[in-house]
């Protein structure tokens, strides 16, 4: 037994961990360690990657990499590859992964199973809807091809599916074109959620990238930062020297607290004012802001941290987002990363996807018990009343009513699951 | 590029990944018994046939269960073959061709295990050690000419060998720390390598401690 723990680092659960190293042998062995299920590197913040008890399929070692077309742009590789092996190898051959979320410390596998987004969902949609074909491992041994136009059945299950369906062993994903690393960002602070909605609506067609930061912390109904990005056309730069660091220990509390949160967020605020207007950045600092600081999850110290992603339909945002950034400001909780995006009007791919119209809102919370969780009750119901839902990906403690209520897919997609396969959240909230 | 395995499949899974991160890389695959000194002998024979081989890493190996070779002694010997004998004919098969053309570089990967036996593995210890040993010897015979000898010495390594070790907690050097100082090491034709400075200054205090001391360790 081994202690795992997410990146939330809510606790850690004695798991049965079995590394899978070989493409060509892992189907027989998952099938006599079950129940099971897939864990890449650990980066969901809640328990959708955890067994707790019972078998961890680790595929961090199914790395490799197994066609490229450069023609088209066609990559095949394992599951267990790095978004950023894939960034790092193909950026400077003129393509790039069309959807990267916020760190590029994930695998493939991962990305599918969560059908992850990142600042261009207005424009490219979510993950999945990059993925050409997969290849799903049953635990009774069956191998399934599936793609949009392959079983698309299983596929729209198994995008998004949460690792439910059985284990993604390879994928072939569409790459993008790109004229190089380069971004050309622009970044222009605003205040008040209304200015929020005016700079979401004016970028989205012209700009690939948008997303905005927000100290919801601040009166006068909050203030941010938008920044919009498109690919440069053209200029060669040399790439920056990036230095990685590592938060070496864990403090013994918080860092995140009442007395930091204020000045920390008003020095964000004012360093972002002083260089706003229009910039040339590199993709890895534009992306991955936090990814050259390692384990920066140990900054909310020993208890960890929840993350509270949900997204309200548009004809709603603009009065649910008011009042859940108030409440979240009455509490004084919270966290200096606070995240704004509006995303596009795509049917999502999957059964179970997270991303659908209208505006999504991510922010940290250091792990305070009850307190922490009554706050989230509260925005529970806003949520809900709204019509939204929470993303299963940063969750460790919705109610399964408001999962069933968010995810109308859920009766469609049980049929499709793995009954060698649970995880601590498909027990939380589909009760196996 | 040639790619010697003993599984055919999983030698082509390599062979793949490595064409598509560089995709002017020419891979061939050769599929072999690796304890047989026939194949051996006529494998590497083959390759040298075509032109000379300039760079050869010896990189194969397994780790055995300790107690389990002390409870089995096929299952030892099997260990000591993989680990000893097997890496050895290979390094004296591509010597003999490099001798000839009085240039290459050889380089075989040991283990700091090697370096001094201990109970918790003193069986795969003791093949490393014998690895380490015979490119001493190699590393005399072959002084002042043109073939470099490079022995490789990583601590524990993130690859599927070590993939239940790290259940257990142990901290892994990342493939590509050990990956890059091999390349500079093979580049550079260094003698003996340690993958981590920390790993030398540790196997530096172990080979030199008392046995006295030493007797004591639960290691």
């Amino acid at each position: 037994m081994e202690l795992v723990t997410s990146w939330g680092r809510l606790g850690r659960w004695p798991h049965e961990v079995e590394p899978l190293t070989d493409r060509g042998s892992s189907a027989q062995l998952i099938q006599s360690k079950k129940p099971g299920l897939a864990y890449g590197l650990g980066r969901s913040y809640g328990d959708v990657c955890l067994n707790p008890g019972g078998w961890l399929w680790r595929t961090s070692a199914l790395d490799r990499f197994i066609s490229f077309n450069p023609q088209t742009g066609l990559l095949a590789c394992e599951a267990g590859v790095l978004l950023r092996d894939i960034q790092r190898l193909f950026i400077p051959r003129g393509w790039m992964l069309p959807v990267t979320p916020g760190t590029q410390l994930v695998t493939v596998g991962g990305a599918i199973a969560n059908d992850v987004h990142g600042k261009n969902h207005h424009v490219r949609g979510t993950f999945g809807e990059h993925v050409r074909r997969l290849t799903l491992v049953r635990t009774e041994g069956e191998i399934l091809e599936c793609g949009p136009n392959l079983r698309p059945d299983w596929f729209s299950a198994t995008v998004g599916g949460l690792g439910l369906t059985g284990l993604i062993l390879t994928a072939e994903l569409q790459l993008l074109p790109t004229p190089g690393p380069w971004i050309d960002c622009e970044v222009i602070p605003y205040t008040g959620l209304v200015e929020f909605f005016e700079l979401s609506e004016e970028s989205g067609a012209a700009w690939e990238y948008t997303m905005s930061w927000f100290d919801c912390l601040y009166g006068k109904g909050g203030r941010g930062i938008f920044f919009r990005g498109n690919l440069r056309k053209n200029g060669f730069r040399a790439d920056p020297q990036l230095h990685e660091r590592s938060l070496p220990l864990t403090p013994p509390v918080s860092l995140v607290n009442r007395l930091t949160l204020r000045p920390f967020n008003t020095l964000y605020f004012n360093l972002q004012k002083k260089h706003s207007g229009p910039q040339v950045v590199h993709y890895q600092s534009f992306f991955y802001p936090l990814d050259n600081l390692l384990e920066w999850n140990r900054m909310y110290g020993p208890r960890g941290f929840y993350q509270y992603q949900s997204v309200v339909p548009p004809d709603t945002a603009r009065d649910s987002l008011e009042a859940m950034l108030s409440e979240i400001a009455r509490s004084g909780e919270g966290s200096f990363l606070a995240v704004l995006k509006g995303f596009g009007g795509q049917k999502p791919v999957g059964m179970l996807s997270f991303p659908r119209p209208g505006v999504t809102l991510a922010l940290d919370f250091p792990n305070k018990g009850v307190r922490t969780l009554k706050l989230f009750e509260r925005l529970d119901k806003i949520v809900a009343q709204a019509g939204g839902c929470i993303y299963p990906a940063k969750d460790a403690r919705m109610p399964p009513e408001m999962f069933r209520a968010g995810y109308p897919g859920l009766q469609e997609f049980l049929p499709y699951r793995d009954p060698g396969i649970s995880s601590a959240l498909s027990r939380r909230l589909i009760g196996s | 590029m040639i790619l010697v395995g003993r599984d055919l499949e999983r030698t082509q899974r390599v062979a793949q990944d490595l064409r598509v991160r560089n995709q002017k890389a020419k891979v061939q695959i050769v599929q072999m018994d690796f304890l047989s000194p026939e194949s051996i002998s006529k494998e590497v024979g083959a390759m040298f046939g075509e032109k000379p081989v300039d760079m050869v890493l010896i990189a194969h190996g397994s780790l055995p269960d300790q107690q389990v070779c002390q409870d089995d002694l096929k299952l030892c010997r099997e260990a000591l073959e993989v680990n000893a004998i097997s890496p050895v004919l290979f390094a004296e098969a591509f010597a003999q061709h490099m001798a000839q053309s009085d240039s290459g570089t050889l380089g075989l990967i040991s283990s700091v295990a090697g370096d001094r036996g201990r109970k918790s593995n003193y069986v795969y210890g003791a093949a490393k050690g014998l690895v380490s040993r015979y490119s001493q010897g190699l590393q005399h015979r072959f002084a002042g000419s043109g073939v470099k000898i490079v022995l490789i010495k990583p601590g524990p390594t993130d690859t599927p060998m070590t993939a239940h070790l790290k259940s257990q907690g142990v901290k892994m050097i990342p493939v590509e720390k050990a990956a890059k100082s091999i390349v500079v090491a093979m580049d550079n034709s260094r003698t003996v390598v340690y993958v981590t400075s920390i790993w030398q200054l540790i196997m530096l205090v172990l080979r030199h401690l008392p046995s006295f001391i030493f007797k004591r360790l639960d290691i």
